[in-house]
């Protein structure tokens, strides 16, 4: 039992930590402290916050952004896993469409970086339908180089910004 | 914003004085050495008839010499260093009191107000040595154009001088970049070639790129991402209206009309894959020019219009392709090192400026049509998207300082000297030079 419960709060935990992470609006009900003795099972629940169907569910729970090699724009081995669970998320609620935006590291000219950024937008569009997802529900924009994640000169920030970002844009609970 | 008119008519030379034998091809300067010499010119204000424009002649010399400077081909000489007051432009100067401070040329101007309310303003441009009336024209204009006529003096003096046509009366499309760098705010802008009286055209509430004048200088095609959807659109600036370019389900980038400025070729995305088509403005007809699977980008007419060179990956890296202007005999040009992008064609016709990448690294170069004579210019960090001054001479391009700490606009001349920046307020990138204003 003791053992149950201390997972149970390692879970709830680190929903909260994402949620600080990931969101501008935290919920109030996540930045209250723990209490202090284990509580009971009941209060598991708090994962609640992020209401199932929702912008935040998909980008907490379920991933949206991949990651793209230089000059390169098929989906690597490692983003397979989370383009699955965008596929499988997009299967439980039907309403939902994503925008799959494409962006690009500092090394190619604009012009070109806008035709790359379509390509890697354009290859997680075609991920996603061969997992059975509508055509009709996924909009592609790519964004070349103008929308930087990180502005070093540097590999670990180029990594960043080669990346292909899924937003909900419609059709989600909230 | 209105097309501006300046009135120019020839100034008669003054017949006071014999001519000379021995100096008379003194004053010239070979633009094809860059600033190896700039030759010395002295440029006294303008003469006002009235005390009241004594100002305006002050600050039209001024544009002037600040023009001339920074060509990198001319030197003006400090005004106080002058040994002779000019008072009267249409008595000839002392010439061996201009020789005394070595000025090899001297402008001498004058500005008056007519009773209609416009100004009109004279000058003579004589070679010191020579002892000769090189050129003299009347140029008569609103007082709020004044600098205009300015810029076309130094037009005037720049072409007897070298025997090229100046760029000074030209404007230059760009965009301005404010914010930090993570959230930058692009807005269409455009100004004077020496950076004077810039107009924001977007607020900023979109994000826009690569703006383009057309030969006219009265049209813009740019892309922007109104409705977050990335489309070319025309800005026409006499209206101040902007329309899109066609209706397209996908996105359209990289614009650039053609030399008559009843077409503009662009790239069509769909699927994922990048072509370039051409608009006909009038029928709005869109014809496909490539059809690689390979990203094909960056279109740039030839200036007889018979020919576009672009950017394309088909090959495995990025380098510059060829091709007549209905698609027919695709071919790479570009076979030095690196990977070689945003093509564009002098208006002379000669070279080919382009973007080259090592790496992280990005300068700026010169190639002749046929991929030999490749020269860089620049060698910063991040230079990139160069734009050609209407003579062929000068270029201005994107400089991106290293860790996103900015972007500005510099120039350079094509022999590789005279590198400067470009004023902008703030931040500035995709600068697009205009033809010379009529």
């Amino acid at each position: 039992m003791n053992r149950i419960s201390s997972s149970v709060k390692f879970t709830v935990l680190a929903a909260a930590l994402l949620m600080s992470a990931c969101t501008t609006k935290p919920q109030a009900t996540n930045t209250a402290p723990p209490p202090a003795s284990p509580p009971p099972m009941a209060a598991a629940p708090q994962t609640s916050s992020i209401i199932p169907g929702s912008e935040q569910d998909f980008k907490v729970n379920v991933g949206d952004t991949v990651h793209f090699a230089l000059n390169q724009f098929n989906i690597e081995d490692a983003d397979r896993g989370t383009l699955q669970k965008q596929a499988a998320w997009l299967a439980k609620y039907p309403a939902v469409r994503l925008t799959l935006e494409g962006d690009c590291d500092e090394r190619g000219t604009r012009e070109f970086n806008l035709a790359l950024g379509a390509r890697r937008a354009n290859a997680i569009k075609e991920f996603l339908v061969a997992q059975g997802v509508a055509t009709g529900r996924l909009e592609t924009v790519s964004y070349g180089k103008e929308r930087p994640v990180c502005t070093e000169s540097n590999e670990g920030c180029w990594a960043q910004n080669r990346r292909g970002v899924s937003t909900v844009t419609g059709g989600a609970t909230s | 914003m209105k097309n501006l008119s300046v009135a120019v008519l020839v100034l008669a030379a003054l017949f006071v004085f014999p001519v000379t034998g021995p100096a008379l091809a003194a004053l010239q300067v070979d633009v094809t050495q860059g600033n190896a010499q700039p030759l010395p010119i002295a440029i006294p204000d303008f003469v006002a008839s009235d005390p009241g424009q004594a100002a305006m002649g002050a600050q039209i010399a001024g544009v002037v010499r600040a023009d001339l400077d920074r060509s990198g081909l001319f030197k003006s000489i400090d005004p106080r260093a002058f040994v002779e007051r000019i008072t009267n432009i249409n008595v000839a100067p002392t010439f061996a009191s201009w020789r005394a401070i070595n000025a090899q040329g001297l402008a001498a101007g004058q500005v008056e107000v007519l009773s209609t309310g416009q100004i009109r303003v004279s000058f003579r441009l004589w070679d010191v040595f020579g002892e000769s009336q090189m050129d003299g024209r009347i140029l008569t204009t609103q007082p709020n154009d004044w600098r205009r006529i300015a810029h076309q003096i130094s037009d005037f003096i720049y072409e007897r001088v070298t025997g090229e046509k100046g760029y000074f009366d030209t404007r230059i499309v760009f965009i301005s970049e404010s914010g930090p760098a993570l959230k930058r705010v692009k807005r269409l802008a455009v100004m004077d070639e020496d950076g004077a009286n810039p107009i924001f055209l977007t607020r900023g509430e979109y994000m826009v790129l690569t703006p383009r004048f057309n030969p006219t200088a009265q049209m813009i095609a740019y892309m922007s991402y109104i409705d977050t959807k990335p489309r070319v659109y025309l800005f026409d600036l006499e209206t101040g209206k902007q329309e899109m370019l066609g209706n397209f389900p996908n996105m359209t980038f990289s614009p650039r009309f053609s030399p008559d400025g009843n077409k503009v070729a662009i790239t069509l995305e769909n699927g994922g894959n990048s072509d370039i088509y051409v608009m006909d403005l009038r029928s709005h007809q869109m014809t496909r020019l490539t059809s690689d699977p390979a990203i094909d980008t960056a279109p740039s007419f030839s200036p007889d219009g018979r020919q576009i060179a672009f950017e394309s990956d088909r090959g495995g890296s990025k380098q510059v392709y060829l091709m007549n202007a209905d698609g027919s005999g695709q071919h790479r040009v570009s076979f030095g090192a690196g990977e070689n992008g945003t093509p564009v064609w002098s208006p002379r016709g000669d070279l080919i400026a382009f973007t080259k990448q090592h790496g992280s690294h990005f300068t700026v170069g010169v190639m002749r049509f046929d991929g030999s004579g490749e020269r860089m210019l620049t060698n910063a960090y991040h230079d990139e998207g160069p734009t050609w001054a209407p003579n062929g001479r000068v270029l201005m391009f994107n400089r991106e300082a290293q860790n996103g700490r900015g972007s500005q606009i510099w120039s350079v001349d094509v022999t590789g000297r005279n590198e400067r920046r470009v004023m902008t307020p703030g931040d500035a990138s995709d600068p697009a030079w205009s033809p010379l204003l009529k």
